[in-house]
This record gives structure tokens, sequence and C-alpha cells, in this order.
């Protein structure tokens, strides 16, 4: 912007075209892999090893999908992927806007050390925690289940931060109006203070999806037989297991993990970057 | 409605208040009642984060000093408090240094290298030469949404010494590719390179908007001056930027200390251990059975984390 020199006008073109160059190719370094990954799943597995390589699919095939969701059981790692994704965000959304509630405007004993705790839990690595509550988990008797994925995740600490900081925008006035003219607590956070939290609640349901989608370790711990695997789970286990050199078959995989969070960020992209600005968080 | 205005509000207080403004009724209800609908809305999160959260960082604390084993879940009494040998043990073992260092060179090596490529990329972006700002931004974005189970796969592909298009790639200008993840000493570079391709978005992201805080009449007065736009940059800039540029490193560099499913994916932390990371240790330990031992590296990676977050307010209070 106004970081622009004015005077000499043929150096500021110069610099225009070298900057242009530089970030097409900068652009073409970031997306270049995931559009070979798109065009090479649809080769067949003899194409893929030729070389030299072939850019555009000379004999395009679904062989790799149809393998995929009928050889393997992908539509399953699908289904429990989305399930779990959807009660994970589901969970944050009801409990960090509630306890985010109560932190930003209810007065209570122990509100500033709960706030503390949970800040501080932010910091602590997923490998600190996972073994104790692997162990938690088995003695509950929910490995391998539904709830033994989820329970873990209903109550992240970034979805604390996240809807108290907003929260705290919300005027007292509206509440304190409301409860004048009646209302009931609970009243008052569903029908007055919800409804302000749109962009709060976006940002942060967005964001859970997407980690929850993403996520590897404990679904790789919990999840113990193959009806129960996530998709980054299939497709990291294939990939050091018996099929690991089936490049066709793994990255049809990848497209598959990929591509419905690719489309959402693609349609959501601004609220998405500037949640991400405003929090810096991912 | 008029049941819940009986409930929240009494009388008394009602008639109390002035009749222009709503007194604060908060401050007028009971404590207790205060204090039992504020936990009435914060009790569902703090059980489950009780229960899930709080307590494994102690348990994982009290683990680490125990020697529980895999196979003692059934009959804990067998468990025996060993105080620090397991934390000893763990300095003494060498896949354990191995895995330090190497985790350490990842930090070192990419923190850096990320931080400078976001930066370059946000200076780029911000510069006004550039339209179609939008499509870069969301293009050089991409890779921080995707799962990196799934771009480890790709980079595989890519690194692959004979389908590959790195290989292919060097091939058109005479170079023989060499076999990138089955080669020690180029293994850990190259999980290095494919950490900062798909991190400096990211960083890119919160350096933009730290670019666009900062006060134009500024640059206006380094011009004015006589700098030029290095000189700009250099003294105008980056001391503006400060703050963003640590918190984005530290960030990064709480994320490159937990490495784990890219060496899982490409290497299996090979080859000879030289990707081997200290989460896939933890990872390693805890498949074997080690639960005690898994938790005491879990730990030091822990106190490495909190080190690295204190290094950046210490930094950030430091200066003027």
């Amino acid at each position: 912007m106004s970081t622009v020199d004015a005077p000499v006008r043929g150096r500021d073109r110069a610099a225009r075209a070298v900057l242009y160059a530089v970030l097409a190719l900068g652009l073409l370094v970031v997306i270049g892999p995931f559009l070979w990954m798109l065009l090479s799943s649809f080769k067949p597995e003899a194409e893929i090893r030729q070389v030299p390589p072939t850019w555009w699919p000379e004999a395009p095939t679904l062989g790799n999908y149809r393998e995929l969701f009928s050889r393997l059981d992908f539509p399953r790692y699908f289904l429990n992927s989305t399930l779990v994704a959807a009660l994970v965000t589901l969970g944050n959304l009801v409990f960090c806007s509630a306890v985010g509630y109560a932190l930003a405007k209810l007065r209570f004993p122990g509100r500033r050390g709960l706030f503390v705790v949970v800040l501080g839990m932010l910091m602590v690595p997923a490998m600190v925690t996972f073994v104790p509550q692997f162990v938690l988990v088995s003695n509950l008797g929910l490995t391998n289940t539904y709830a033994g994925l989820v329970l873990p995740f209903l109550a992240g600490p970034f979805g604390v931060f996240l809807m108290r900081q907003y929260l705290l925008s919300v005027p007292d006035d509206l509440i304190e109006a409301a409860r004048v003219d009646g209302a009931g607590e609970f009243r008052i956070f569903w029908q007055v203070v919800l409804p302000l939290c749109g962009p709060a609640l976006a940002t942060l349901g967005i964001l859970t999806f997407l980690a929850s989608w993403n996520n590897f370790l404990w679904p790789l711990v919990v999840a113990t037989t193959e009806d129960k695997y996530t998709l980054p789970v299939a497709l990291a286990l294939y990939s050091v297991g018996q099929n690991r050199t089936d490049f066709g078959l793994l990255l049809a995989g990848a497209v598959v993990v990929v591509l419905p969070v690719l489309v959402v960020f693609l349609v959501l992209q601004r609220q998405f970057l500037r949640g991400i600005a405003t929090t810096g968080l991912k | 409605m008029a049941t819940a205005r009986v409930a929240t509000v009494p009388a008394k207080q009602v008639g109390a208040q002035s009749p222009g403004r709503p007194a604060p009724v908060a401050r007028t209800r009971p404590r207790w009642r205060q204090a039992v609908t504020g936990w009435a809305f914060a009790a569902p999160f703090s059980v489950l984060f009780l229960v899930f959260m709080a307590v494994p960082v102690v348990a994982s604390l009290v683990m680490s000093l125990t020697d529980l084993r895999a196979t003692d879940l059934r009959h804990p009494f067998g468990v025996n408090f060993v105080g620090l040998d397991n934390y000893a043990k763990l300095f003494s073992d060498g896949l354990f240094r191995r895995a330090a260092v190497n985790t350490l060179i990842f930090v070192a090596i990419g923190v850096p290298l990320t931080i400078v490529t976001g930066l370059a990329a946000a200076s780029a972006l911000n510069s006004g030469l550039v339209r179609l700002r939008a499509l870069f931004r969301v293009g050089f974005y991409l890779p921080v949404v995707t799962s990196i189970v799934a771009i480890a796969v790709i980079w595989r592909f890519l690194l692959d010494p004979g389908a590959g298009l790195v290989d292919n790639l060097l091939a058109l200008v005479g170079i023989d590719g060499p076999n990138w993840l089955f080669d020690t000493s180029l293994a850990l570079p190259s999980l290095i390179v494919m950490a900062t391709w798909r991190n400096f978005g990211f960083l890119m992201v919160i350096f933009l908007a730290g670019l666009q805080s900062i006060p134009i009449h500024l640059y206006e007065a380094a011009k004015l001056d006589g700098a030029g736009r290095w000189q700009q940059f250099r003294h105008v800039t980056l001391p503006m930027l400060r703050p963003t540029l640590l918190f984005g490193g530290v960030v990064t560099g709480i994320g490159y200390l937990q490495l784990f499913e890219e060496p899982f994916v490409m290497t299996q932390g090979g080859p000879l251990s030289s990707t081997l990371s200290v989460s896939y240790h933890i990872y390693n330990q805890f498949g074997f059975g080690n639960y005690g031992y898994a938790a005491a590296a879990s730990y030091v990676l822990f106190v490495a984390i909190v080190g690295l977050s204190l290094l950046q307010f210490r930094l950030l209070g430091s200066r003027d």
C-alpha cells in the first residue's frame, strides 16, 4: 500500500513483475503436490510408476477409488470420521459457550482459578495426557468405542478461551435488562447471549471440526479394529502396512481425506482466515 | 415469565431500583445464588475437563515416578514407586538422546526457515504491488488445513526415487536425484522442508495481520529521512513486528517439538533412527507397554514446551 515508492515507474514495474513471478512459482510449489495427488489418483498403478511420469492421466481410471470403496472399507472410515468430528464439535459448542459465558459474565467463587487452569492446559502437549487418558478409557471399558474416541475431546481449553474472550465484548446491559424483565438465567443464555455469539461459534465450530477430522494420535491408539478407524488412521496404517507401495490407492485415499476439508475451507475461507488472524491459533 | 421473575428478582429489590436505569441486579442478588448459577454453567465443562484433561496431566507426572507397565493395569498393586529412575534411564537411553537431538534439529532449523518463508510471503502480499492477494493468501494457506497424514502420503510419493516428481524434475536438468527418505543424512532435512511447506501459510496470515497494524506514518517518516525499502523493512517493519514474530516463532516451535505424524507415515523413524522424534519414541515406548517410562519422556517434552513459552514472555518483557 503506502510502502510503495512513487518515483521510478520503470523500476516499479520490474519489481512488480519479479514479485509476481516469485509468488506464482510459490503458489505452484504449494498447490502442485495437491494437483499431482488428484491427477495421479486417476492413473493405473503401472502409469504411476512410469518414468518419466505422465502429467495428465493417459488411461484415466476410477480403479483406485473403486478399490478403496469396495475392497477396503473407506465408506466406514469416512462415516466414523464424520460422526466423531460432529459429536466433538457439538460438545465443544455447548460446553465451551456455557463455561465461557460463566467466566465472562457471572461472578462465582473459583472463577479465576478455573480460567487459569484452562489457560495453562493450552500449553500441555497431547503426548503428556494420552497415556493416562488411555489407562482411564480402557478401565472404563471404552477402548474401540465411539465414546472412547469422542469423550477426551468434548471439553477443549481452546474453545473456552475463544468463547470467553468473545463474550467479554457482549455488553452487560443487555444481560441486566433481560434479568430485570424477569428472564431466568438459562433463558438469558439461550435467547439473549447465544444469538449474539454467531461469529465466535462459527469460528469455534470450524476449527474444532477440522482438528477432529485431522486428529491422529488418539484414534490411532483407541481404535483397535478396522470398523472404528477414522480416515487418517486408516490411511496411515495402509501406508505403512502391506499397501505401502500401492501409491495409486494411497493417493486416492489422501484425496478422500483432503477433499472435504479443502471444499469447506474454500467456501468459508474468509471467516476462517479472520478467525485465525484474531485468535492466533490454528 | 411471571414465575421466572419471582425466582430471579425478589420484589423488594425491584422496588428499591431507581426508575431510570436498571440497577446492577447481579450485585444485589444473594451471593450463593450467583455461585450456584455460575457453577451450573461451568459444571458440565469442568467435570469433563477435570476427568479427561486435568487429572491425566497430574496422573502422567505420578506415573512417570513409577514402573507402571501395560500388564499392571489389571493388577495395580504390583506398581512400585521408583522415584526419578525413569528420568535417569531416559538420559542414558541412546535412542531417547538420538530422538531428542533429531527433534531439536527439526525445531532449530525448521522454525527459522518457516518464519523467514512466512514473513517473505506476508511482506510480498502486503507490498501493495500485488493484486489477487486473496488468491495467494488462500493458496498458501491450503496445506495448513489438510491432514498431516495425507500430506505425508503425498510427500512420500513426491520424494520417491522412481516415480517421484522431485527426482524426475531433477533428471530433466541432468541431476541424478537421491533417495531422499532412505538416506540417513537427507531424511530429516526432507521432513524439515516439508514442514516449512506445510506451515508457512499459517505464519503468513499472522504476520499479514501484524504488518497491517503498523502505522503508515512511521514509513512516511522513514522515507523523509531517506530510508530505502530495505532500510524501512530493517528499521521499521522488523522492530514493530517483533512481538508478532516471537509469537509466531513460539507457536511454531511448540508444534515442531511434537513432531510425530510425518516420520510415522514417511520413514517409521528411519533410516537408522535418523528421523526418530521424541513423540515417536514416546509412542513406541507406550506400544511396548512401558507406561511409566513413556510418561517420563512426555514430561521432558512438556518442560521443553513450557520453557519455550517462558522464553517468549522473557524476550517480550526484556526489551524497552
